[in-house]
């Protein structure tokens, strides 16, 4: 209780406490925008560390989930080594599915590098075998082994070595959202703290008198605090808003769009940002309280 | 109410008050003189716990001074009345809400009736809602007494309350303490005008303070 009740004192609010310290002007109004700023910013680094997490997500599982075998041999060997890697699939514990891929797929596959008319079946092409694992996975190191027993012209790549990198790129990008939030939010705070310690200082003739009269230092920072909290909550709901709109704003997700046009919130994501608001009326409160309280010490 | 045993007190560079003994008793009514910058500002300071004793021992209505925490120093100031030298207030509200101040602060509200009498009492009933820079300086010092007093205060401790204003309002000012006083409250006024103190002594029973040599001495008659 005597943690909340600062706060509730705050949410009850005095309308006689707020009036004996005077309005702070430029100072207050400077607040507000920098709340509104910094809110704004904060809905941008929160969408881009969800959209660098569902990318994250979709590369990983995705890729994680499939596999490919490629078979190299001499042409009289081709379809016995095939069939001998797809044996080898089928008694595989963790493979859920395997197929050859057709030579149209195959076409299509390197039709950007070679064009429409590629004459497959004259080149030394690898046959491709698209594996689609079980949720438990296989052992590769295993199967890699029993296909250089069974099929030596046959090689495995579990994407692992151009996959890995994709998601840690995409999880970095996450975290640097994160922290880009957490700056934020110590950029606010640190900019509310000179804020309510400017309007202290200048306020110094109204808190000696306060004092003279018998207030208690919880009373003149409450008076404090209270102002720029609110100032602070009106200034992150209009950041917050216009940069839900932003984002609203910004071109529907598509796949050939790729990252940029998936940058934006879903469903019940569209409720996070609403958070910022009371999260930069706590920073304010916190962040006033002790600017105030420090001040008020300082200054007996 | 108010004791000092062997206080001392300075800025630095030697002390302004050294071994101060003294003893407001309830009731009482004191004034406090000495020549401009003998340091009874600065003696009233020590009362209303705005200053500690360097040396010796203050005892605040029973308390001693350096052991009030700053909740209880704000508390204490809640049973003693002051009226400045240069009479602060809040610029931006009105007489009758600076007036209203002290309650305010305690989180209690003065009826507007208690209110209207109080600032009337003072001579004020047309200022009320004027703000204070639009106050003279006889004005102004008369809401601050009424600032000083509208918590009930045991003790009122008045700098140079007529250092500003006329003999007339002067001696007004004057009554008002007087009238205080009778009703039980413990008053200390520092002034430096001895014409003043003789025209107290005249209506009530006062005990004269003088500083000098950084001592506080009781004054005899040769005022």
């Amino acid at each position: 209780m005597s943690r909340l009740g600062p706060i509730l004192q705050l949410v009850a609010g005095d309308a006689q406490a707020d009036r004996v310290v005077p309005p702070t002007g430029i100072t207050a109004r400077l607040t507000a925008f920098a709340a509104a700023a910094m809110a704004f910013l904060t809905v941008f680094a929160l969408a881009l560390s969800l959209a660098t997490g569902r990318l994250a997500d979709r590369w990983g599982s995705a890729l994680a989930q499939s596999s490919t075998i490629r078979v190299s041999a001499p042409e009289e060997q081709m379809d016995a080594q095939v069939i001998a890697v797809m044996d080898v699939l089928a008694t595989t514990p963790g493979i859920a599915d395997a197929r050859v891929l057709t030579d149209d797929e195959q076409r299509a596959l390197l039709e950007p590098w070679f064009g429409p008319d590629l004459p497959l079946d004259t080149l030394p092409v690898p046959r491709l075998i698209e594996v689609l694992e079980t949720a438990e996975g296989y052992d590769a190191a295993g199967l890699r082994a029993r296909l250089a027993g069974e099929a030596p012209g046959a090689i495995l790549d579990d994407h692992t070595r151009w996959r890995d990198p994709l998601v840690r790129a995409a999880d970095r990008l996450r975290t640097l959202g994160l922290i880009s939030i957490l700056l934020i939010a110590a950029t606010t705070a640190a900019i509310i703290t000179l804020a309510a310690s400017a309007a202290l200082a200048a306020n110094e003739q109204v808190i000696r008198v306060l004092r003279l009269v018998g207030a208690r230092d919880a009373y003149i920072a409450r008076a404090f605090v209270r102002r720029f909290t609110l100032r602070t909550l009106a200034g992150a709901l209009s950041g917050t808003a216009l940069g839900m709109i932003a984002i609203w704003l910004l071109p529907d997700a598509e796949p050939t769009g790729g990252f940029l046009t998936g940058l934006g919130f879903h469903g019940w994501q569209w409720l996070l940002p609403l958070l910022i608001v009371p999260l930069a009326g706590l920073v304010a409160f916190i962040a006033t309280r002790r600017a105030a309280l420090t001040t008020l010490r300082e200054t007996s | 109410m108010i004791e000092f045993e062997e206080v001392t007190y300075g800025y630095g560079g030697g002390p302004l008050l050294a071994d101060v003994s003294l003893k407001l008793a309830p009731g009482s009514f004191h004034f406090l003189t000495g020549p401009s910058g003998a340091g009874k500002t600065t003696l009233l300071k020590l009362c209303y716990g705005d200053l500690i004793a360097q040396q010796g021992r203050i005892a605040l209505f029973g308390q001693d001074a350096r052991q009030l925490s700053r909740d209880d120093v704000a508390m204490m100031r809640r049973r003693i009345g002051v009226v400045h030298q240069d009479q602060q207030f809040l610029d931006h509200l009105t007489v009758a809400e600076n007036v209203a101040l002290p309650l305010t602060v305690s989180g209690r509200s003065a009826t507007e009736g208690d209110l209207r009498e109080l600032i009337g009492w003072v001579g004020l009933e047309n200022q009320q809602l004027a703000r204070p820079p639009e106050l003279s300086g006889g004005e102004r010092q008369r809401a601050a007494l009424a600032r000083a007093i509208i918590m009930s205060p045991e003790v009122i401790l008045a700098d140079e309350p007529t250092g500003n204003v006329d003999w007339e309002m002067s001696l007004r000012l004057l009554k008002l303490m007087v009238e205080l006083n009778k009703m039980g409250k413990t008053i200390m006024v520092a002034t430096h005008d001895l014409n003043l103190i003789r025209a107290a002594k005249a209506q009530v029973q006062a005990r004269v303070l003088r500083i000098a040599n950084h001592r506080v001495q009781l004054a005899g008659a040769n005022l």
